[in-house]
């Protein structure tokens, strides 16, 4: 048997090194199998019934969330609507489709309290914007009065934001978000010039949540916007209070919004216990004429008074009529809608 | 010396192949069967998952319901989610991916 030479050896060594890192490399993948792309999201079917007219909407909306390597985290979301609204006169419906992205970002987790965000972001103002504002979670299908004061005009931004939680305890977490938006008046991805942020904290052991936004508009008629939320989701009953206030430069609001699970009848799957009756109580207040907070001309107050049931397989139907009271008008508002959530991996495997 | 170093690195590669395999052995245990309630109801068993979900009840639920099934194989994907929309804590973000998929 010929002995082997030293280069020989050396080569041959550096082969069973690479042959080792690439086992590494290639059963790293399979070992974080927990991380697979995820698309997930809602589909629904949504009837609104608006001082008369009623119109028809077809929504999906899915949602990308793909990790990749240990910090990074891309997210998006889409919209697709079909909406088929009356003409009047009796000269039947108009169809328009539209499609277009929520928000398409990059997250990357720097350090266990400091996120940093890229590319086009919910506007972090409030609550409803980021948190509720998704079919398969929003108890009614409108969006509150004020939803306008602090999302600048879009609720979206293009720019960059560092967010995360600051402080976590046993007795409160502190989360925190803070962007910057370039202006855009690219089609796609439509933004004003702003600058903003949020921080909340929230008491585990009361289960309640406080938190202040702030934004700035930094285009023409530069203006600020200052907003206060405060949520209850108390432990021992299924009950959730949750209520916001928005200051902006020509108008200010506030909403509050009760649900209440019927779960401790028989239990959450059973045919009282999927039934959740929701409440939403409204006032907006106009300061002087503005045509960019998009909130109501006038002072306004509403009512809203939904049940929602809770079906099985991620199905849900969402009823409310609500009564909206202002001097330019009163009239009602009936909504139905069945909304479909789905959450499954990007693709197959073992 | 590149012998050496060349064993080093072959020797640190096998190093590495281990502790990857045996740290994520624990993780990749997916439950007995592919439904994910059925993860989350064992998940609920244990002491240490309590906390899981506790972060879930304490956080995710305070907007949304919990998803009634779902492939153990994006329950890391979903924690990190969480983590960044709802401003979880590093802590939280391993309690909660303990509990989606103990």
């Amino acid at each position: 048997m010929r002995p082997f030479s030293k280069a020989r050896r050396c080569t041959f060594l550096r082969r069973i090194g690479s042959v080792l890192l690439l086992g590494v490399l290639s059963i790293t993948p399979t070992l974080v199998a927990q991380n697979t792309p995820l698309i997930s999201g809602g589909m629904g079917f949504l009837t609104n019934t608006n001082a008369g007219n009623t119109s028809y909407q077809l929504v999906a909306v899915p949602v990308l969330a793909a990790p990749i390597g240990q910090h990074l985290l891309i997210e998006a979301r889409g919209n697709l609507l079909e909406t088929f609204s009356p003409q009047g006169d009796n000269r039947g419906y108009n169809t328009s489709a539209f499609l277009g992205l929520s928000y398409l970002q990059a997250d990357y987790i720097a350090t266990p309290h400091i996120t940093v965000v890229g590319g086009y972001f919910l506007t972090p103002f409030g609550t409803y914007n980021e948190r509720l504002s998704p079919i398969w979670i929003s108890n009614f299908q409108d969006a509150p009065l004020i939803y306008g004061i602090g999302t600048m005009g879009t609720g979206v931004g293009t720019g960059g934001m560092l967010r995360g939680n600051a402080y976590s305890t046993e007795k409160v977490s502190v989360s925190y978000a803070a962007y910057f938006s370039a202006g855009s008046t690219n089609k796609e991805f439509q933004s004003s010039r702003s600058t903003g942020g949020q921080v909340s904290a929230f008491f585990p052991k009361t289960r309640l949540e406080v938190g202040a936004s702030y934004g700035r508009l930094l285009e023409s008629g530069k203006s600020n916007s200052v907003g206060a939320h405060v949520w209850w989701t108390p432990g021992k009953i299924p009950l959730k209070v949750r209520s916001e206030y928005a200051h902006g430069a020509h108008s200010q609001g506030y909403w509050i919004e009760t649900a209440y699970r019927l779960s401790q009848f028989h239990g959450p799957e059973s045919l009282i216990g999927r039934l959740e009756p929701v409440f939403r109580l409204q006032q907006t207040f106009r300061n002087s004429p503005s045509g960019t907070d998009f909130l109501p001309p006038a002072d306004t107050q509403r009512t809203d008074f939904g049940l929602d049931y809770h079906l099985p397989h991620e199905l849900r139907i969402n009823t409310s009529y609500a009564r909206q009271f202002s001097s330019t008008g009163n009239f009602n508002v009936w909504e139905t809608g069945v909304v479909y959530r789905f959450l499954f991996p990007a693709w197959r495997g073992k | 010396m590149m012998m050496k170093a060349v064993r080093r690195i072959s020797f640190g590669a096998l190093l590495l192949t281990t502790m990857s395999m045996l740290s994520q052995t624990r993780n990749t245990n997916p439950p007995q069967t592919k439904d994910g309630q059925q993860a989350k109801s064992n998940a609920v068993s244990g002491p240490q998952k309590r906390d899981g979900q506790q972060v879930f009840d304490q956080n995710c639920s305070r907007c949304h319901t919990e998803p009634q099934g779902f492939s153990p194989r994006i329950a890391g994907t979903i924690a990190r989610h969480m983590r960044v929309r709802a401003g979880l804590s590093k802590d939280d973000e391993q309690a909660l991916l303990r509990f989606l998929n103990p």
